[in-house]
């Protein structure tokens, strides 16, 4: 074929996207398998990227040891929610056809470095991680198997809060979460929450930020009401790093923010001790 | 009458005929009684014609009214004594959200709840019962309190939600509120939760974890303001009285989907419209629940109040 002309499929703009991505936070280009390789945190900036949920359990659990719970659970629009765009039963219909989900959360068991745990991941391609009657079943079942086979418990957060669409029912689910969580600490089991970008809204007001040890990634938003919600409406000037992990540990809500290429030991390094104490 | 809400001007109109007519009778320009007990009547029937088919966005205006009682009314007319105690013993005492001693009928008990006021005056002080992370951690004080003194808890709901503003995000209003929840399901005292007027998402629920939970007739309770959905899902806050149609936020909807046990009932035409009769309805609502709250052992208490938030939310099992 002589080299001045172009097929589409092989024109340089499509074979860059295929091989490069551009960084959310520098702008930087970054080759596609560098990102992947190094757990979808930009090698320049330190930028860390959403993972899907499945990601985040392949990162941190032992190779082979991920057991899923109750993965049927979905949402059954008690509302009949209807918007501007359509119905939500369609939206979930979409939503799960495009990333394979049934909810926003992903539960199971697993082990870290040896030591078994019940696990919840959220996915926030999930409706934007959003907080809803089949998640809350979801993190409190998971909870719940923690507590009946004495396990330390585990929570990945990743959500914009509360799901609009299922109404009061989901702001429900934030005392049903809780309440899961509240039964944990009666019989002394770990309850680790890791806060990823973004955790904000009815999530970080219930199950997110009650760990024992709350851990967040760099450069999270972590919040209760949203930036834009706050300058418009309060009409306050907002410090640039407002909401961020570094923010919160400024302010004494998390213990500690680990990169993402030290999470799994310093969880391991937690439960080690979580786990060590007279019972 | 002044129409307090527009979809009553049909009412104020008919009663404002019969104020003339009756100051007409009493001037002994003419006899107009039979007129006036025809307008009378007229606007009785238009009054329920009306309430019997509010909307949700005309009970929404209904919960906001400034006219209807508050936590300083309530106060008044069924405790007789009440004992503030103030402060979160860590930054402040919050005023959108207080609580004390209080003593209902023959109960005993802590009682909690949201702070709006009358005036501008008052609402610059109390914030219009928009509490910040002071607020609930106060809250959250005089719970374990109660619980130490073996006292029922009382909370009454009513705000717009949780204070979101830049203090509230530095004092941790997400932490705050999260740790009610916790703290709240496993208190070994009953726990009787009453939304008022506005039940205004985790604001709400951060004090409205109970073994009971009830709303007056015309009292809301969302998951996000009507005003708030609007802008997000329809891109236009004028949507509003469709989103309120569609989240669901009136006491017979949340009694269906099972989130509340109880409505209580309020006089004709709204709490407004007689202050007494909303506050004897109240006391009686919170004394029945009280007395058979009671009756349980903490540990049957703390049992029955997992499950009953366990067993929240509809969803498919795949």
């Amino acid at each position: 074929m002589p080299w001045f002309i172009k097929t589409k499929s092989e024109s340089p703009k499509a074979k860059r996207e295929e091989i490069w991505i551009r960084c959310g936070r520098c702008r930087a280009h970054i080759f596609k398998e560098d990102y992947a390789n190094n757990q979808k945190v930009c090698p320049k900036c330190h930028h860390h990227g959403r993972l899907a949920a499945y990601e985040r359990i392949g990162l941190t659990l032992d190779s082979g040891t991920f057991k899923e719970i109750n993965p049927g659970i979905t949402p059954s629009d008690p509302l009949e929610f209807v918007d501007a765009k359509g119905g939500y039963a369609e939206r979930v219909n979409q939503t799960r056809a495009k990333t394979g989900l049934n909810e926003s959360v992903v539960t199971g068991t697993g082990k870290i470095s040896g030591i078994p745990i019940s696990i919840a991941v959220m996915d926030f391609r999930f409706l934007g991680g959003s907080l809803a009657s089949g998640t809350g079943e979801k993190i409190m079942l998971a909870a719940n198997y923690a507590y009946d086979h004495k396990l330390p418990f585990i929570i990945f957060s990743a959500s914009g809060g509360a799901r609009m669409h299922e109404g009061v029912l989901s702001l429900m689910q934030m005392a049903k979460t809780c309440a899961a969580i509240a039964r944990l600490n009666e019989r002394g089991l770990p309850y680790i929450s890791v806060l990823t970008d973004p955790t904000t809204g009815g999530v970080s007001a219930s199950f997110a930020m009650v760990g024992d040890i709350n851990i967040a990634e760099p450069g999270a938003l972590i919040a209760f009401a949203g930036r834009r919600v706050i300058e418009q409406t309060i009409k306050q000037k907002l410090p640039e790093d407002f909401q961020t992990a570094e923010y919160l540990l400024e302010h004494g809500f998390i213990d500690s923010i680990v990169h993402r290429k030290d999470l799994k030991q310093t969880l391991a390094q937690v439960l080690s001790y979580g786990t060590a104490g007279r019972k | 009458m002044e129409a307090l809400l527009e979809f009553e001007k049909p009412i104020a109109e008919i009663e404002t005929m019969i104020e003339k007519l009756k100051r007409l009778s009493s001037e002994k320009k003419g006899d107009y009684g039979d007129q006036i007990a025809q307008l009378e009547q007229r606007s009785r029937e238009q009054r329920q014609q009306i309430y019997e088919n509010l909307t949700p966005w005309q009970i929404l205006q209904i919960a906001r009214l400034k006219e209807r009682p508050i936590l300083q009314d309530y106060i008044s007319l069924i405790c007789s004594d009440f004992a503030e105690l103030h402060g979160d013993r860590c930054f402040s005492d919050d005023r959108a959200l207080i609580g004390g001693f209080a003593t209902i009928g023959e109960h005993r008990v802590m009682l909690i709840g949201h702070n709006k006021g009358k005036n501008v005056e008052e609402n610059v002080e109390r914030n219009f019962g928009q509490a910040k992370p002071d607020g609930y951690r106060k809250a959250l004080r005089l719970m374990k309190l109660a619980e130490k003194y073996g006292l029922p808890v009382v909370t009454l709901v009513d705000t717009q939600g949780a204070y979101p503003g830049r203090e509230g995000e530095e004092r941790g209003q997400h932490e705050a509120i999260a740790r009610n929840l916790v703290e709240m399901a496993r208190l070994e005292v009953p726990i009787v939760s009453v939304v008022t007027g506005e039940g205004g998402s985790g604001g709400a629920i951060g004090i409205a974890v109970g073994d009971s939970v009830m709303m007056f007739q015309y009292a809301v309770y969302s998951v996000i303001s009507a005003e708030g959905c609007a802008a997000i899902l329809w891109r236009d806050g004028s949507k509003a009285p469709l989103a309120a149609e569609a989240l669901k936020i009136t006491a017979p909807e949340l009694k269906k989907l099972g989130i509340i046990d109880e409505i209580i009932e309020e006089p004709f035409g709204g709490a407004h419209r007689d202050h007494s009769v909303a506050a004897a309805n109240l006391q009686k609502a919170l004394a029945g629940q009280i007395k058979s709250l009671s009756r349980l052992s903490s540990s049957k208490l703390i049992n029955r109040r997992f499950e009953k938030f366990s067993r929240m939310g509809e969803f498919a099992k795949g």
